[in-house]
C-alpha cells in the first residue's frame, strides 16, 4: 500500500524505535528566536552541554523588535532579551540574522526566503506557527522551550507518531477570495480543534492552483485548527520557488535534488486516518467576529447569537466572545467600524500580500480616524516592496510604513491596539488581549484589511470592486 | 524534570472553553530570560483589574479557590502559542495538576517537562467537577503510578497516559540526559545521511 508524505518523512527521520516509547526523530532544521530560547541556552550552559549541530540551527529576532527606530530600543527588558540571543549565538556558534542583517525578519518568512525550508525536512522552532514551512512538503511543527533545549543538545526529539488527516479542497476560488479566506472558512466550519493529534495534508484542485506564498498562509494557520502540523506535497510550484535561493543546490545538482523531492508526494493509493472536505467555490471573503479563529463568518453574514451554539460549551464560548468584543447578535459585519488596521505577520506579510493590498489602495486614502500600519515580514520583503513602488502606494494612502517584525500580531513590541478599540488584522489570532489588553481583533485577508482601512468599516471587497469598476 | 508520583490538593474550577496560552500568560511577561517568577502574572488580564486590584469576578479569586493546587478547565485548554511560560506560570502559582477534557498539543507536552501533570478526563466528569467547584472547595487525590483520581466520596476515576512520559515523571528523569544515551543511534543516523 502507498504512503502519505507524512509517513514518508516520518520513516526517513527515525533515529530509534522501540515498543512502548515514542519514536526518536532526527531534526533537519532548528529555527530559533529571542523569546523562547534564552532559558534553553541557559539550560545547556548549566548542564555543560553544547549545541550539537550549529550548522542545522539558524536564529533571528522578530517577536519584540521595534518596527521603527530600531537603532535605539527603549524597552530595556526587550533589549536584554535580544542582547542575550546575540551572546548565545556567539557562544554556541549559531548563525544569527540580527537587527543589522539584511536577512532579518519573521522566522517563518525568512526560512523559505533563504531556501533553508525544503521539501522532506523535519523543521522545528519554539513557535506554534512553524507549520508555515509545511507548504514546502516539510514536516514542521512548534515546540516549547524544553524541547528547544533538547533539539539544541541532541538534534532529535521523542515524538509519538501522529494521526494523518486529509483536508481536501477542490473547486476554484472566486475573485476577491484568497488563501486566507480558505483557511478561515475551514476553521469556522470544523472548529479550533479539528486537527488535534493530527498532521494535516492539504490536497485538491484548489491547493494545487495556489502560489507558494498562498500555500504558506494556509499551512501557517494549521495550529489554529489544533493540528500539530499542516503540509502540502511539493510540486513544480514548490521547485520553481526554491530554485536559485541561497541554501539550495544550484544548477544540475538542483535538478537531481528536485527528482528526489518528487518522490515525497503522497502516493495515489495512500490512505489517511481521516478526511475533511471544503469546496473552494463556496468560500466568500471571511472575517472573524469573536475571540478564537474559528469564530468567523463570511463578510455578508451577521454576528451570531449564543443560541447558534450546538453545545452548552459552545454557547458559553459565544457569549464570552460577544461580551469581550462588544458586539450584538444580528449586527451585519459590514456595519462594524474600526480604528486600526494591521497588515503584517507570518500569515500575511509576504510580497504578494503587500502587492494585493497595494493594488487595491492605489489612489485611495485611509479613512479619517483610522490608524493603518504595514509591517513587511522581512527586511528582504521591505526592500523588494520599496523597489517595486509599493511602499510609496502605502505611504500615499496614509499607511505607516515600518521595518520587519511580528509587531502588532502579538504586541510584544510598542505596536499595540489600545483598550476597547477595534482592529482589522491580517494576522492569525484574535485571542483576548492578543494585540493589547482589551483590544478587539478581527482577522481577514490583506485585501479585506486594505478595504477596511479605506472605508473605516468592514466592506465586501467583491461589491466594492464591482462598483468601482462599473 | 521534576518527579511526580501522587498529589492531594484542593480544586480551582475555571469553566471556560479554549483557554489559550495568551490568557494563561499574556505577552507582556514573555520578555524575561528566566524560567522562574511567572506565577504572579498567571491569567494576569483576567485576575487583575486596571488598577491592579484583584478582579472579584474571576473564578481563581474566589476565597474557596485560594490555595488550590489542581486546576480544572474545559475543552482545548492551553491552545494557541507554544510559549512554555504558560506551564511555568501555572506551576509557579502552585498548580501541580491540570485536568480538562482536551488540551492544546504543545501545552500538553510542555506541562510534562515541568512536572505539571496534565490529565485528560471524560467531559461529563469534568463538567460535574467544574459545577461543584463554582461554589464549593473540594479535594482530589491524584496517583500517577496507579493512574487514578480519587474524589472525596472515595470514587476512583482512572486516566490514560503515555507510558514513556509517565516513567519520566515518576522518576523525575532528565530527558536530555536520557536521549544522549542514544548517541550511537544519532551518530549512525547522521553518518547514513
Amino acid at each position: 500500500m502507498g504512503k502519505t508524505i507524512i509517513e514518508k518523512i516520518w520513516d526517513r527521520h527515525m533515529v530509534y524505535q522501540e515498543e512502548g516509547k515514542p519514536d526518536l526523530m532526527y531534526i533537519d532544521l532548528h529555527l530559533v528566536h529571542e523569546v523562547t530560547s534564552p532559558q534553553a541556552f541557559e539550560g545547556l550552559r548549566l548542564a555543560g552541554r553544547n549545541v550539537r549541530r550549529p550548522d542545522l540551527t539558524y536564529a533571528t529576532m522578530d517577536h519584540n523588535v521595534p518596527t521603527k527606530d530600531r537603532e535605539s530600543i527603549t524597552d530595556i527588558i526587550a533589549k536584554k532579551q535580544m542582547d542575550v540571543l546575540v551572546d548565545n549565538c556567539k557562544d554556541f556558534g549559531v548563525e544569527l540574522a540580527g537587527l543589522d542583517s539584511p536577512n532579518n525578519g519573521i522566522v517563518h518568512i525568512i526560512g523559505p526566503e533563504l531556501g533553508l525550508t525544503q521539501p522532506g525536512k523535519t523543521i522545528v522552532c519554539g513557535d506554534s506557527h512553524t507549520s508555515t514551512h509545511g507548504a514546502f512538503g516539510a514536516l514542521a511543527f512548534g515546540i516549547g522551550t524544553s524541547e528547544v533545549e533538547h533539539v539544541l543538545a541532541a538534534q532529535s526529539l521523542w515524538q509519538n507518531r501522529p494521526q494523518t488527516m486529509e483536508v481536501r479542497i477542490d473547486g476554484r476560488l472566486s475573485p476577491g477570495v484568497s488563501a486566507k479566506d480558505i483557511i478561515l472558512a475551514l476553521i469556522a466550519k470544523y472548529g479550533v480543534n479539528f486537527g488535534s493529534g493530527h498532521v494535516v495534508e492539504y490536497r485538491g484542485e484548489a491547493i494545487r492552483g495556489l502560489t507558494m506564498e498562498e500555500r504558506m498562509t494556509i499551512c501557517n494557520m494549521s495550529i489554529e485548527g489544533g493540528a500539530r502540523a499542516g503540509l502540502i506535497s511539493p510540486d513544480q510550484v514548490t521547485f520553481d520557488y526554491l530554485e536559485g535561493r541561497p541554501n539550495v543546490e544550484q544548477g544540475e545538482a538542483y535538478q537531481e535534488q528536485v527528482e528526489a523531492w518528487k518522490e515525497l508526494a503522497t502516493d495515489a493509493d495512500a490512505t489517511f486516518d481521516s478526511t475533511l472536505v471544503l469546496d473552494a467555490s463556496d468560500v466568500k471573503p471571511m472575517i472573524t467576529w469573536g475571540t478564537n479563529p474559528g469564530q468567523g463568518v463570511a463578510i455578508d453574514g451577521e454576528v451570531p447569537s449564543p443560541e447558534d451554539g450546538k453545545t452548552g460549551a459552545e454557547q458559553r464560548g459565544i457569549q464570552q466572545s460577544l461580551d469581550y468584543m462588544a458586539l450584538t447578535p444580528g449586527t451585519k459585519m459590514t456595519d462594524i467600524s474600526i480604528e486600526h488596521v494591521f497588515l503584517g505577520s507570518c500569515t500575511n506579510a509576504r510580497i504578494s500580500d503587500l502587492r494585493e493590498a497595494a493594488k487595491y489602495l492605489k489612489g485611495k486614502k485611509v479613512a479619517p480616524g483610522v490608524r493603518a500600519l504595514v509591517v513587511p515580514g522581512s527586511m528582504q520583503v521591505k526592500r523588494q516592496a520599496e523597489d517595486e513602488g509599493l511602499a510609496e502606494v502605502f505611504i500615499d494612502a496614509g499607511f505607516d510604513w515600518r521595518a520587519a517584525g511580528c509587531s502588532m500580531c502579538l504586541g510584544m513590541n510598542p505596536d499595540q491596539v489600545p483598550e476597547g478599540e477595534r482592529c482589522a488584522s491580517t494576522s492569525n489570532r484574535n485571542f483576548e488581549g492578543r494585540q493589547g489588553k482589551g483590544a478587539r481583533t478581527h482577522l481577514m485577508s490583506p485585501i479585506m484589511a486594505a478595504a477596511a482601512a479605506v472605508h473605516g468599516r468592514f466592506v465586501d471587497v467583491r461589491e466594492v470592486e464591482a462598483q468601482e469598476h462599473a | 524534570m521534576e518527579a511526580f508520583r501522587e498529589h492531594q490538593g484542593s480544586v480551582a474550577a475555571l469553566p471556560y472553553v479554549n483557554v489559550d496560552t495568551d490568557q494563561i500568560i499574556p505577552k507582556q511577561f514573555l520578555k524575561r530570560v528566566e524560567r522562574t517568577g511567572f506565577g504572579q502574572f498567571l491569567f494576569f488580564n483576567w485576575r487583575f483589574l486596571d488598577d491592579n486590584r484583584e478582579n472579584p469576578d474571576f473564578p481563581l479569586n474566589q476565597p474557596h479557590m485560594k490555595g488550590a493546587s489542581i486546576l480544572i478547565s474545559d475543552h482545548n485548554f492551553g491552545c494557541g502559542s507554544s510559549r512554555e511560560h504558560a506551564a511555568w506560570a501555572l506551576k509557579d502559582y502552585g498548580f501541580q495538576v491540570v485536568i480538562a477534557p482536551s488540551f492544546g498539543d504543545i501545552f500538553y507536552n510542555n506541562s510534562f517537562k515541568n512536572g505539571l501533570l496534565p490529565l485528560r478526563m471524560p467531559e461529563t466528569l469534568v463538567q460535574s467537577w467544574l459545577e461543584k467547584g463554582q461554589s464549593h472547595s473540594f479535594q482530589l487525590h491524584v496517583n500517577l503510578q496507579e493512574q487514578t483520581v480519587t474524589d472525596e466520596s472515595g470514587a476512583i476515576h482512572t486516566f490514560e497516559i503515555d507510558p514513556y512520559w509517565k516513567n519520566m515523571l515518576v522518576y523525575g528523569l532528565d530527558e536530555i540526559g536520557v536521549t544522549l544515551q542514544y548517541e550511537d543511534y544519532i551518530r549512525a543516523y547522521e553518518k547514513a545521511e
